[in-house]
């Protein structure tokens, strides 16, 4: 707590200043739990920086198809395992179904074709995955803004949280399904869409088929793929290990805007 | 008193008139010592924070999209030799194939055998992807603060324009050239001329900090899809997404050139003086006639 302190002051524009001043306490070692508070700082800064950048709600450059890579690669779950994924596919999600739910006044169950008989937009984006590489494709879906509209969110919720198909890790409790979170500022951009086609086509099943989320503003694991279930929530610590997402619940920070 | 103007004390008054000159000048105030030190610890920092992350991607693209399958500008793999069943390490540059084992792509740990990796586990951060895009981030805000104190406090103690920016004359191309020379024979700089930067010197760090450093921290940006939202233009400026990560790859490569070339430098010159001023800014002047 003090050490955070220190560092915000440093950070601060004083580092001599907080030098000389703190000149004299015994300078103790760091344990684990404040270099994991030090690594959270340079998140936290960057996402309130990126919030204030992105206070008007800019979109993200579209492009047009000339500048669309060759292939796209998936990433993460290429195809979820189980029998009941595996139906859905022989199907070809005829019975497929989308939950919306948790905090809101109309709770919802659609079919594929009901969603792609909603108000859809079309967007040409990059993909960027956190490992290094990306990839420009062409995306259509509902604008979740609209689902969550139609839903009607309570005033109380924060988060909008997306269960997915994939089980990443076999667990008894069922915390090893892939799901992601974001907040409302992300949730309601007009770029914020659960995708049902890329590149003109029905969406693949390496990129998520029937469903899933583009989150256009931040980096790749964030974009759930396989989504059957959008919870409306008011806070994050009661959903699996408590940290908003499959990958932040095993250390990766739950905003990634870079 | 840390912020007044670096003055020169000289104990030759002191001495009897038939002894050498040694004078010692302030050079460094405590600002400059400061900010040196910790900026020279944040990029130790980001630069093997970085080298994990490269290591999870190891190929380097122009344009905007980059994956494996498009032609990279260069990258780092590993192979299997099918006659010996050892790895050998493989580093391409434009399409030319060097065999870089044991420093690129394959290196050996602690009991010689052979592992994966574009850059040697020895040189990179350990832990995962997570902890390396933390500490990136982390040092990254870091070296910002820190840069913009040091910039801040340049200014106001007058250390950019009396000690960086080059007086007139200093860049013609016969001083220049006469600084070049004097930089081959490793002369160490005397009296009067070892009171200032040198000009091969001011540029070094004129170049890497409002060069080279500014375009480390603007190509990161350009990585970022919520930064690119607000401000698309640095796709523009620097070609596009991959061509940014190209260049960011790059620029650290020179930082680490200058980080070299400076520490042999410091040695060159007499490690203890310089050591001392850029810790307790006091800095002895070799006299002119030096033996």
């Amino acid at each position: 707590m003090s050490l955070i302190t220190r560092r915000s002051l440093m950070a601060g524009g004083s580092a001599a200043a907080a030098a000389l001043l703190s000149g004299c306490d015994p300078v103790s070692m760091p344990d684990v739990e404040s270099l994991r508070q030090i690594l959270d700082f340079g998140q936290f800064m960057s996402m309130q920086a990126q919030r204030l950048l992105l206070a008007g709600q800019p979109l993200v450059r579209e492009f047009t198809e000339a500048d669309m890579s060759p292939e796209f690669p998936p990433n993460g779950t290429e195809r979820p395992n189980g029998m009941a994924y595996f139906q859905h596919m022989m199907s070809n999600f005829a019975n497929f179904r989308l939950t919306v739910d948790g905090m809101v006044k109309k709770p919802l169950s659609l079919a594929l074709d009901e969603i792609k008989a909603m108000p859809s937009r079309t967007q040409i984006t990059m993909h960027n995955c956190d490992e290094g590489w990306s990839a420009i494709g062409q995306w259509t879906g509902v604008p979740l803004a609209h689902l969550l509209q139609s839903a009607e969110l309570m005033p109380e919720a924060r988060y909008i949280v997306f269960h997915c198909m994939d089980e990443m890790v076999r667990t008894p409790d069922g915390t090893g399904f892939y799901y992601e979170s974001i907040d409302l500022f992300d949730a309601l951009h007009p770029q914020t869409i659960l995708a049902y086609g890329m590149n003109g086509k029905a969406l693949p099943v390496a990129h998520g088929a029937p469903l899933r989320l583009r989150v256009e503003r931040q980096v790749g694991y964030k974009h759930a793929k396989y989504v059957n279930r959008i919870e409306a929530v008011d806070r994050l610590t009661h959903i699996a290990r408590g940290r908003g997402g499959f990958w932040e619940d095993r250390g990766y920070q739950w905003y990634a805007g870079l | 008193m840390a912020l007044s103007e670096p003055n020169v004390e000289s104990n030759a008054a002191a001495q009897p008139a038939a002894a050498p000159q040694r004078a010692v000048m302030y050079r460094h105030t405590v600002a400059v010592r400061l900010t040196h030190w910790i900026n020279a610890l944040i990029l130790v920092l980001l630069l093997i924070s970085g080298l994990r992350l490269f290591n999870y991607h190891p190929a380097l693209y122009w344009g905007n999209y980059g994956y494996s399958g498009v032609p990279s500008f260069m990258s780092i793999s590993a192979l299997e030799d099918i006659e010996t069943d050892e790895p050998v390490g493989v580093t391409t540059v434009m399409g030319h194939n060097f065999i870089t084992t044991g420093v690129l792509g394959v290196s050996y740990d602690a009991n010689g055998e052979p592992v994966s990796g574009a850059f040697p586990r020895w040189l990179i951060l350990p832990g995962g992807l997570a902890l390396a895009r933390d500490v990136h981030f982390a040092a990254a805000w870091l070296l910002v603060f820190n840069g913009l104190v040091y910039l801040m406090f340049g200014l106001f103690t007058g250390h950019l324009r009396r000690d960086l920016l080059p007086v007139a004359g200093e860049l013609r191309p016969r001083h220049v050239l006469a600084d070049i020379w004097n930089h081959i024979r490793l002369r160490r700089p005397r009296g009067e001329a070892a009171r200032r930067y040198n000009i091969l010197q001011k540029l070094a760090y004129v170049i890497v900090v409002f060069g080279l450093l500014p375009v480390m921290v603007l190509t990161g940006l350009t990585m970022s899809p919520a930064v690119t939202a607000a401000m698309p233009f640095l796709f523009d400026m620097f070609g596009g997404r991959q061509s940014a990560r190209t260049i960011h790859f790059l620029v650290a490569d020179l930082l680490v050139l200058f980080v070299l070339v400076h520490i042999i430098q410091v040695v060159v010159t007499g490690v203890f003086n310089n050591m001392r001023s850029m810790i307790t800014g006091r800095y002895a002047i070799l006299p002119e006639d030096g033996r």
